[in-house]
C-alpha cells in the first residue's frame, strides 16, 4: 500500500468516522518496499494531487514509517523547486509497505497489510 | 472504440470473469457522451479527480480507466482506487492494471492501491469525484455474510464450498438484486465529493425506474428527514430482450 493512499482513508467503523483520531490510521510494524521503476515521476500529476492532500496526517504516517523529512508546510504553487517534488513523489507514490498493520487511534482496531494489500473486513459484531 | 485490457493472466475460479454488464460499463464510460461530461465536468487545473471502483473483480475496469485516462477525461492526472469484499479479486486488480499499460507516449492514470473491504467504508467522506459499481445484481433469498469472521471460517470448508461462496459473492444481490446496492445508495451523501459523480450498473429486475425515482425525490439517507435530491440518467444500455433492456448504467450526481 502507498502513503499516498493512505491520506484518504479512515476507521471503516461506522462510530469511528465522526471521530477526529479516526484518522490517520497509524502505520505499525511495517516492511517497506520501494518501486521507482513503477509509476515514474509526473510532475502534472503531483501539482494536481498537492491541493487534495491533508499535509499534517501525511506528515504523521511518513513520520511513522521512518520518514522525517517532508517540510511543516505543503509546498504549492508553480515555484516549487524539482527536487522537492521528486522527493515527496518518492515517498508517496514509489514507496509502498509490503506487510504490516494500521491502527485506528480511536477504537484501537488493527487492520493487516500483506502482499501490499490492506484489508479492512470487520468481524461480525462491529458491522 | 478503445482496446479491451486483457485478463489473460488470470483464472477465474474465484472472481468475476468479465461478462456483457462488464462491458457495457466499459462502452459506456468511453462513449463520446460520457468522456464529454466528465471533460467538463473535471476541467484543466481543477484538483485531480479521485476515482473510486467498488467490487472491482479482476480489476478490468479499473485498468481500462488507468490506461485511457487521457481518452475519458481529457486530462492525465487521475487518482484511482478499488475496493472488493474478495480478496482474490483485490489481489488480481494491480496485477491487470500492470498488464495492460498506457498506449504508447500517453501517460496514463495513477492507479493507486486496492483494498479488501465491505463498499467504501474506509474512504474519507467526501473524497470520491467518480465511483463505479457493477454490483451483484440478482434477485436471490440471501446475500453471502461478508464479515472477517465469516471469511476466515471459509478455511475450515471444501474448496468446493469456497469457490461457490465467493462466486455467490458476485452475483447474489438480495431482495430485487438490490441488497448490496441500496446499502450503497443510502452511504452515497458521505462518499461523494460536492463534484461527485457515480456510474452504477442496474438489470431490469432491480426495478431501475423506481430506484431513480427514489434517488431524485430524497429516498435514500437523511435519516427520515428527506435525503439528498439526486440527477440521474439513463447513460447506457444492453440487452433488448422483446422492447425490455436488460441491463442499464445509471449516471447519479448533484
Ligand atoms: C458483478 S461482479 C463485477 C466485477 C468487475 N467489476 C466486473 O465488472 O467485471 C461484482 C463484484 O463485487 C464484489 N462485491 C460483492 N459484494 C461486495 C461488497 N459488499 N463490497 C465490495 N465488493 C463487493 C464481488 O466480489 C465482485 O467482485
Ligand atoms: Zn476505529
Amino acid at each position: 500500500m502507498k502513503l499516498l493512499t493512505a491520506n484518504f482513508i479512515s476507521c471503516p467503523v461506522r462510530t469511528c468516522k465522526t471521530s477526529p483520531t479516526s484518522f490517520p490510521l497509524h502505520f505499525k510494524d511495517c516492511e517497506l518496499a520501494c518501486d521507482p521503476d513503477g509509476n515514474p515521476y509526473s510532475r502534472e500529476t503531483l501539482l494536481g494531487v498537492l491541493p487534495r492532500l491533508e499535509w499534517d496526517a501525511l506528515r504523521t504516517s511518513a513520520g511513522e514509517l521512518g520518514f522525517t523529512e517532508l517540510p511543516v508546510e505543503k509546498p504549492e504553487g508553480e515555484v516549487v523547486g524539482e527536487e522537492v517534488l521528486r522527493r515527496i513523489w518518492e515517498l508517496l507514490v514509489q514507496t509502498h509497505v509490503v506487510t504490516g498493520k494500521m491502527v485506528c487511534g480511536n477504537c484501537a482496531y488493527e487492520f493487516g497489510i500483506q502482499s501490499g494489500i490492506a484489508n479492512f473486513l470487520l468481524p461480525g459484531h462491529l458491522v | 472504440m478503445l482496446p479491451t485490457p486483457t485478463t489473460a493472466h488470470l483464472t477465474f475460479t474465484h472472481i468475476y470473469n468479465p461478462s456483457e454488464d462488464t462491458y457495457l460499463l466499459l462502452d459506456t464510460l468511453s462513449s463520446p457522451s460520457q468522456t464529454t461530461f466528465l471533460s467538463q465536468h473535471f476541467p484543466p487545473h481543477t484538483p485531480t479527480p479521485f476515482v473510486l471502483e467498488i467490487g472491482s473483480g479482476s480489476g478490468i475496469i479499473t485498468s481500462f480507466i488507468t490506461s485511457h485516462a487521457l481518452t475519458i477525461f481529457s486530462r492525465p492526472d487521475l487518482l484511482l482506487l478499488t475496493t472488493d469484499i474478495s480478496h482474490h479479486a483485490s489481489l488480481a486488480t494491480p496485477t491487470t492494471v500492470l498488464h495492460n499499460p498506457p498506449p504508447p507516449n500517453c501517460s496514463s492514470g495513477l492507479f493507486l492501491d486496492s483494498l479488501t473491504t465491505d463498499l467504501s467504508s474506509p474512504m474519507r467522506r467526501g473524497v470520491v469525484d467518480v465511483l463505479i459499481f457493477n454490483p451483484p445484481y440478482v434477485p436471490t433469498d440471501t446475500i453471502p455474510f461478508t464479515s472477517s469472521t465469516a471469511f476466515s471460517n471459509l478455511s475450515t470448508r471444501s474448496s468446493f464450498d469456497e469457490e461457490s461462496y465467493y462466486l455467490e459473492l458476485t452475483y447474489a444481490g438480495g431482495e430485487d438484486g438490490m441488497g448490496t446496492t441500496n446499502r450503497l445508495l443510502e452511504g452515497l451523501d458521505e462518499t461523494l465529493s460536492p463534484r461527485g459523480v457515480l456510474y452504477l450498473l442496474l438489470c431490469a429486475q432491480n426495478k431501475p425506474e423506481q430506484v431513480a425515482e427514489r434517488l431524485r425525490t430524497g429516498g435514500y439517507g437523511g435519516d427520515g428527514s428527506g435525503g439528498p435530491l439526486w440527477k440521474v440518467e439513463k447513460v447506457g444500455s444492453s440487452g433488448l430482450r422483446a422492447g425490455w433492456e436488460v441491463l442499464g448504467i445509471w449516471r447519479v450526481w448533484r
